[in-house]
């Protein structure tokens, strides 16, 4: 059939027509063969470029579209569904991406517009051999997965089940509540955290279509979105919980109580059969078979004696739940990092420098200290408190992270102004690089620490925390504001360590396939406009394993999050990519070469009939199931025989954009 | 194991103990030092200017005496060891200055930072291994509290030295257990002792070696070692309220393994 291909190259305002002569790639592409049709407009992706797309395929009966604008990325779909609305296959139209490719990247305008006109003679040429495709459809299961149990995880899955959805709250840790529970007060309001949290708890566990899976994690996700397959293991706790009461005596009677606390990060010590904090939900405990003696000796059993309700089960082994998900939100959340390359400031060395969440729990309430603002060596009361802020956070050489921790200004202003007001003898001096508190009553809630509450705030970094031989501490730092070299005396030492995100992440994102970044982060689908969902549909991203956010943020993150797993189990029907690889059984051999490389699992084989000139047997040939196929194009690469083709991406089209390319 | 060994000019006199009592005490532990030929001073202080090549160039000399006879090279001094190490990093990794100092030596092949360098100390504990030692060791200092003084040029910049880690060391404490002592771990253990400074301020590197021989005194120790001749001259001069007696390790090290009197004699 003759083509008729219509040319569309977009200014970007001057994103690209700075760079590139937009008039003269039109007349250069004009000259391409089966163009008929080429114009340039300032902003193609506007109401009014789609109308033009439109009226010159009506017009002039385009059978295929090229346009020349940013990358599809950003809007293919735009075009596509433009190209639709005008009779035409959406799948006929392509990019050329003459932006990030070509305007961003050169500077040259000749090089630039040569360029251009390049990459659009291979979009030509591609949209030459292109066929019509149409998009199948798929089934979403109205059921959602959310990875961590703390505010972030919690309040996603409050949302998803508020609109009516069942969700699944999967945590690795034997109670929901994550980071927050272990924080005393919240700022910019000093509301304490469990005093809000732990209401979100219940609501979470109360809630009929939420379920929890505590002290469980996931172990295998297979499928696509709409359509997710999720092992989780639920860990042996050792304890049943259809029969435990949590009536609490198995912990108090536990002989071993030499556990490091996890949840009071290892100040002090726990039994071996816990709960990690008297809120936990479920308040189940779960033994800790590392710690256990009955696990390790073998004679004990004081626990399984001392329980009414026998529920104690020595026995118990990990199970794994398999279940389906229409969406999967991540909600794994951070911890502080190792303070290994931090020698200077002696954490190893003595008890009385500890980080800022250690501080958190001496000051709680329920905490190993019940409480009372104590030295961890000697118990005694400290005079003089010194902050170190930025410890590992902004850090160029390498030793840290790069990135600013984004919390520790805001939490150092608040543990110094709750010290001043409940201990006013004790001097607090924080050190800092700079004092980073936008937000809405931040700098308000800072101002008050220096002005009201007088903590002495110096501009300046710490290089050496010495213990000395009567048990202080020295802090060597420099004030950068006076120019002069400072040494004082401590009793303690506070050190407001980077966040970084679970070290699981990694794990998980494999598993999701969702991309990551440099510092363990999950990347956006777009930094700007698509912030709460991963680049791989049906993923969403809640709270800090996105990027360091305080609680207000995390919490609006969380309910985002929830808005788009929502739209998307909203859904009946999913469209599904029918660019998807198709095997030609004439020339497939049934070598399993393409099943090797397959990451979706999508290629099988079957004993087909081949009919062919001279050729009439059953072989066995690749089938690919194309509801499983993301269209990744291994196979294709792969296949010996080059019997693999991906639709819409075939072979011959990509030799012809080479081709067109090389001319 | 023969190494090559580059003592430099404050071991052939200020410093002959730290010299003597090592080349008696590889001897004993089975392993032997040969000084390079025609070696020349590594210039005492690591030339930090990008476009020093001259005051590099013994050192490279030295190293590529070292790779020519397929030989470790080993240093004993802390200033020479910190010089000679950062310049083979530079002759490994800065294609600038590996092009010019090749350029200026005409050698028969190009320098490349091939030789391995190691300290003495690295030696003990690497090669010879510190259990090795607590074997040979005849005469401990058992009870002895001795109190390690690294200085800063064993340590820093840490990435490049690869010596230990630079803010809380230890081969100093796991040597000072092989030979039987008590360490005493003091936190000015690796702080700056002036360093030349005490040729120019003498009150100053005296007031900051005072510093460190008055914490390790506080935490208890009865004496120092020290790998370095600047350091202990200037811990010797300083202003301390306890003077702490100072020795080069290897002194104890011959000591411990008894041939203290035959070097002296």
């Amino acid at each position: 059939m003759q083509q008729r291909i219509g040319v569309f190259v977009c200014h970007c305002g001057s994103n690209i027509a700075a760079t590139v002569d937009v008039k003269k790639v039109v007349e250069m592409l004009a000259l391409e063969p089966g163009v008929v049709h080429a114009e340039d407009y300032q902003y193609m992706c506007s109401e009014v470029g789609q109308a033009k797309i439109a009226e010159a395929i009506k017009e002039k009966q385009l059978t295929g579209v090229v346009v020349c604008s940013c990358s599809p990325r950003m809007h293919e779909t735009t075009f596509r569904k433009c190209a639709e609305r005008a009779g035409l296959n959406p799948y006929m139209v392509e990019i050329a991406n003459i932006r990030e490719q070509v305007s961003w990247i050169h500077k040259d305008m000749e090089e630039a517009t040569q360029k251009a006109v390049i990459l659009g003679r291979a979009a030509i040429a591609k949209v030459s051999l292109n066929t019509p495709l149409k998009a199948g459809e798929s089934r979403v299961t109205k059921r959602a997965l959310v990875i961590g149990g703390g505010i972030a995880g919690i309040q996603t899955a409050l949302d998803i089940a508020d609109a009516g959805y069942e969700v699944d709250i999967v945590e690795k840790t034997p109670s929901i509540g994550g980071r927050m529970s272990q924080l005393d007060k919240t700022f910019p309001t000093l509301d304490c955290s469990a005093c809000i949290l732990t209401p979100k708890m219940v609501e979470a566990s109360a809630n009929e279509k939420i379920t929890l899976y505590t002290y469980s994690e996931v172990e295998k996700v297979s499928g696509f979105v709409g359509d997710f397959t999720v092992d989780i293991r639920k860990k042996a706790r050792s304890v049943d919980m259809s029969k435990c009461t949590g009536c609490g005596v198995c912990q108090e009677k536990c002989p071993n109580k030499k556990a490091p606390s996890e949840f009071n990060r290892g100040l002090n010590t726990r039994s071996a059969i816990y709960t990690p904090f008297a809120q936990a939900i479920p308040n189940v405990p779960v033994i800790d078979r590392e710690h256990c003696t009955k696990f390790l000796t073998g004679k004990c059993g004081v626990c399984s004696k001392v329980c009414q309700a026998g529920a104690i089960d020595y026995e118990q082994q990990d199970e794994i739940i398999t279940e389906k998900y229409g969406a999967i939100v991540v909600a794994t959340g951070f911890d502080i990092i190792k303070l290994d390359n931090y020698g200077e400031y002696a954490y190893d060395q003595s008890p009385d420098v500890i980080t800022s969440l250690e501080l958190e729990r001496i000051m709680n309430a329920a905490g190993p200290t019940k409480g009372h603002l104590e030295r961890m060596s000697d118990h005694k009361a400290p005079k003089n408190m010194v902050f170190i802020q930025c410890v590992g956070s902004r850090c160029s050489d390498g030793r840290g992270k790069s990135y600013c921790s984004k919390i520790c200004c805001m939490y150092t202003a608040k543990h110094a102004m709750l010290i001043r007001d409940k201990y006013p003898d004790v001097n607090v001096t924080v050190f800092y690089i700079d004092v980073r508190t936008p937000g809405k009553n931040f700098d308000e809630f800072y101002r008050r620490a220096v002005e009201d509450y007088h903590v002495n705030y110096i501009k300046g970094q710490v290089g050496k925390v010495t213990p000395e031989a009567d048990g202080s501490l020295t802090v060597h730092g420099v004030d950068l504001i006076d120019n002069k070299q400072i040494k004082m005396k401590a009793d303690m030492v506070v050190l407001a360590a980077a966040i970084e995100p679970n070290p699981d992440i990694r794990k998980i994102a494999t598993m999701l396939t969702a991309s990551i970044d440099t510092n363990n982060f999950l990347t956006e689908a777009h930094a700007k406009l698509r912030p709460v969902e991963s680049p791989t549909a049906g993923i969403f991203l809640s709270g800090v394993t996105q990027g360091p956010k305080d609680i207000p943020e995390t919490v609006s993150q969380a309910g985002a999050a929830a808005v788009k797993a929502i739209g998307l189990l909203a859904k009946d029907k999913l469209l599904t990519n029918p660019c998807t690889a198709q095997a030609d059984i004439m020339a497939c051999n049934g070598c399993s070469t393409c099943a090797n490389v397959c990451p979706y699992g999508a290629i099988s084989y079957e004993d087909k009939e081949v009919r062919g000139p001279g050729i009439r047997e059953v072989r066995r040939v690749a089938v690919v199931n194309s509801a499983l196929c993301q269209g990744c194009g291994a196979c294709t690469v792969a296949c010996p025989s080059g019997a693999m083709d991906l639709q819409g991406f075939s072979n011959r089209q990509i030799i012809a954009e080479v081709d067109a390319i090389c001319r | 194991m023969k190494y090559s060994y580059y003592p430099g000019c404050t071991l052939k006199n200020k410093a002959k103990d730290l010299d003597a009592y090592a080349r008696a005490s590889a001897e004993a532990l089975g392993f032997e030092l040969e000084e390079i030929e025609d070696w020349q001073c590594c210039g005492g202080v690591y030339p930090l200017g990008s476009d020093e090549i001259a005051t590099k160039l013994s050192s490279v000399r030295a190293l590529n005496a070292a790779k020519e006879k397929g030989q470790d090279l080993v240093t004993l001094c802390s200033a020479c060891h910190h010089v000679i190490k950062r310049v083979n990093d530079d002759m490994k990794n800065v294609a600038d200055i590996q092009f010019r100092a090749n350029n200026y030596l005409k050698l028969d092949e190009p320098y490349t930072g091939e030789t391995q360098v190691l300290h003495f100390l690295e030696v003990l504990r690497d090669r010879v291994g510190f259990d090795a030692i607590k074997e040979k060791v005849v005469k401990p200092f058992t009870g002895k509290k001795i109190g390690a003084y690294y200085g800063c040029l064993l340590l820093r910049p840490g990435k490049i030295l690869e010596f230990d880690n630079p803010e809380n060391p230890k081969i100093m404490e796991d040597f000072i257990r092989a030979i039987g002592g008590e360490p005493v771990i003091y936190p000015y253990r690796n702080e700056c002792c002036g360093g030349y400074i005490s040729l120019k301020e003498k009150e100053l590197s005296k007031s900051m070696a005072g510093k460190i021989m008055d914490n390790a005194a506080s935490f208890e120790a009865d004496m120092l070692i020290t790998a370095c001749p600047l350091c202990l001259y200037n811990l010797n001069k300083s202003d301390a309220k306890t003077k702490l007696p100072v020795y080069y390790f290897t002194e104890l090290l011959a000591e411990a393994l008894g041939l203290k009197e035959e070097v002296q004699a």
